[in-house]
């Protein structure tokens, strides 16, 4: 990363699979990923500590620990952030979001499809949502190599997406509604590493490390984000028959 | 052994609570009580007449470094100073319990502390052996002067007993009542770090899950214990005679050849017969009889639980039983229990309702005995276990 010139970074991601990265100026110093999805809270800490030690690095020597906010099944992504939250508190280090679903228009982006590519330069991320739709937005190849967004994260049925070439699992789950831009594309995950790496882009862009999990307006300014969940959706809960019958009289 | 020198040898552990709706961290030094800090998400399930996994959840994650600081700071502690870090790791809402157990590994690791994951009905149980702090830090919610209903703190034998290294621990032949929303077991507690045995539990809905469904069918809002606890007091509790379930001899045996159910509980026909009951009165159009009907309904639950309490602890040799729960608030349960319990010599023990609901401290305490005991932390890959058996004390 040209930009980027201190700090090493942890990065971690359960929106999908689950992933770990320790990254600095020079890169990836260590890595871990798996594509099961629901092991994240047994499996999760103990791959951190691997990681950090992999990658020798303690934690609060770290710039600041970085954590994909989804969008992705509840119940893992939480285990994720629920982690990064608590290591950046005890550390007494930054903590940063990023949308998971940049990993992959990065991705996109850093591995040029084979044949080509896309007049407008313009493609969508779509992951798996469940419930018969996908978590999905739609990212442009800029000139400085990297995805910039256009639309969304939104959730919504595959049918109603716009045109466009399409990576992540999503175009393999809905290959009638959605065109894929590739075989091996349709199987990627969001991933630690290009989160890491959007993060260090990122914070090139801004001065001084923010403390205590706070991202100041800067940080969020230069397309980090609050290290919360993009639930995009609310809770299934419906408010039962008898008690609505109560709320409205 | 000074009381000083005795506290300081006393492991000094923070647990977190997050089974069901409320998001509870505590720290404890040994058997003293620092802090116990808890948000609710309670507020947030009214309008669903019952607790909602997801709500839950989501609250939990917000909640949980606030929750956090606000308790390190009541106590008086840095993180880097605890001892162990303790969180509940089951039985409970998966979801929920997912959120705490991985801010607790967190914690750990970053802290580079021993983690326990502990069960967090025995946790209910340990938090009976928390003392006031020395100079009390006027925590809100944990006001640690216990309610002992045989008496005042006369009967010194009555204590529990000091150990090596300044623990205090249960006294002999204990027992534990269990009754909340989620929950209603009896428990025969040997020893809380290595024998925790189940006697009986409900076969179906949980005594705080009938209140609120009955508060629901009377039109009392949620939660129901509180409102049923209020509604009954102007109400007959012998206008009806609901049914208490489990209690024909087929079910029950003898002591000598118990039946299968003979500590067991059921309140779903309870439930039904309270439907039929107000049913007959709004096809007749005549007002519904609310106050009786709460009343006798509160009246089988009170009676169902503390009888077959009583009867299981007098045929396991317990001596002392620890009340435990949010339902342990409910004035005629109390009452009830401390009576035949009395009139069965056993000793019962009730602590402040603070720690009979969910919360931070019980998972702390429950804790500091493991750690006192030498028992073996647990590894950074436990998983959550929504139904931990009582055995299963730590992971």
């Amino acid at each position: 990363m040209r930009n980027y010139h201190g700090g090493v970074i942890l990065a971690i991601d359960s929106s999908a699979g689950a992933s770990v990265a320790v990254l600095d100026a020079d890169g990836v110093r260590a890595q871990w990923r798996t594509a099961e999805t629901t092991t994240h809270a047994e499996v999760l800490a103990e791959a951190v500590a691997l990681t950090m030690r992999d990658a020798e690095a303690t934690g609060a020597g770290l710039r600041g620990v970085v954590v994909g906010v989804g969008p992705g099944p509840f119940t893992g992504l939480r285990v994720g952030l629920a982690l990064a939250q608590s290591l950046a508190e005890v550390w007494g280090v930054a903590l940063y979001g990023v949308c998971s679903l940049d990993s992959l228009a990065q991705r996109a982006v850093n591995q040029p499809a084979d044949s080509g590519t896309s007049t407008s330069h313009e493609f969508l991320v779509a992951s798996d949502a469940r419930r018969r739709e996908v978590y999905w937005a739609r990212y442009r190849a800029e000139p400085q190599g990297f995805a910039e967004l256009l639309e969304g994260p939104r959730v919504s049925a595959a049918s109603e997406l716009p045109e466009l070439p399409v990576v992540g699992v999503g175009a393999s789950l809905y290959p009638q509604d959605l065109a894929a831009r590739g075989t091996a594309e349709s199987h990627w995950l969001p991933d630690a590493v290009e989160l890491g790496q959007l993060a260090q882009r990122r914070l090139g862009q801004i001065p001084e490390p923010q403390r205590r999990g706070e991202p100041a307006a800067t940080a969020v300014g230069a397309g980090l984000l609050e290290p919360l969940p993009l639930y995009l959706r609310e809770s299934d809960a419906k408010v039962p028959a008898h008690m609505r019958a109560k709320q409205t009289s | 052994m000074s009381e000083t020198l005795s506290a300081r040898r006393a492991p000094l552990v923070l647990g977190i609570e997050t089974s069901c709706d409320e998001t509870g961290i505590g720290i404890v030094r040994g058997t003293e009580l620092l802090a116990n800090t808890v948000a609710s998400s309670m507020e947030e399930h009214v309008r669903f007449g019952g607790v909602i996994p997801e709500i839950a959840a989501r609250a939990h994650l917000e909640a949980f470094l606030p929750t956090l600081r606000e308790a390190l700071e009541t106590a008086g502690i840095e993180l880097h100073e605890v001892d162990a870090i303790a969180v509940t790791s089951g039985p409970g809402l998966s979801g929920a319990l997912m959120v705490g157990l991985s801010a607790a590994k967190g914690l750990a690791l970053a802290a580079d502390k021993p983690l326990y994951g502990v069960n967090h009905l025995v946790a209910h149980v340990g938090v009976g052996l928390l003392e006031p702090h020395a100079n009390s830090h006027g925590d809100s919610h944990g006001n640690p002067s216990g309610h002992r209903a045989e008496g005042p703190d006369a009967e010194p034998d009555a204590e529990p007993e000091p150990e090596p290294g300044g623990m205090r621990r249960l006294p002999e032949n204990t027992g534990a009542l269990l009754v909340s929303g989620g929950h209603t077991e009896i428990l025969r507690v040997g020893s809380l770090t290595s024998d925790v045995e189940l006697l009986g539990s409900t076969i179906d809905d949980a005594a705080g899950e009938a209140f609120d469904k009955t508060a629901r069918l009377l039109g009392l809002g949620y939660p129901g214990g509180p409102a049923i606890d209020a509604a009954a007091v102007a109400g007959d509790p012998h206008a009806f005679r609901f049914p208490r379930g489990l209690t024909m001899p087929k079910f029950e045996g003898s002591a000598q050849t118990p039946g299968k159910h003979r500590h067991n509980w059921s309140f779903s026909g309870l439930k039904t017969a309270v439907a039929r009951a107000v049913e007959q009165f709004e096809v007749a159009g005549r007002p519904v009889p609310v106050a009786d009907i709460a009343a006798s309904f509160q009246e089988a639950v009170v009676d169902v639980i503390t009888a077959k309490a009583v009867r299981a602890s007098r045929e396991h040799g317990i001596t002392t039983l620890m009340l435990g729960g949010g339902v342990a608030a409910n004035k005629r349960l109390r009452e009830l229990l401390t009576q035949r319990c009395a009139e069965a010599d056993i000793e019962l023990r009730i602590p402040p309702v603070s720690l009979c609901t969910d919360n931070g401290a019980m998972v702390a305490a429950l804790g500091a005995q493991l750690v006192a005991a030498g028992v073996t932390p647990s590894s950074l890959q436990i998983p959550a276990d929504s139904s931990q058996p009582v055995q299963r004390i730590s992971v």
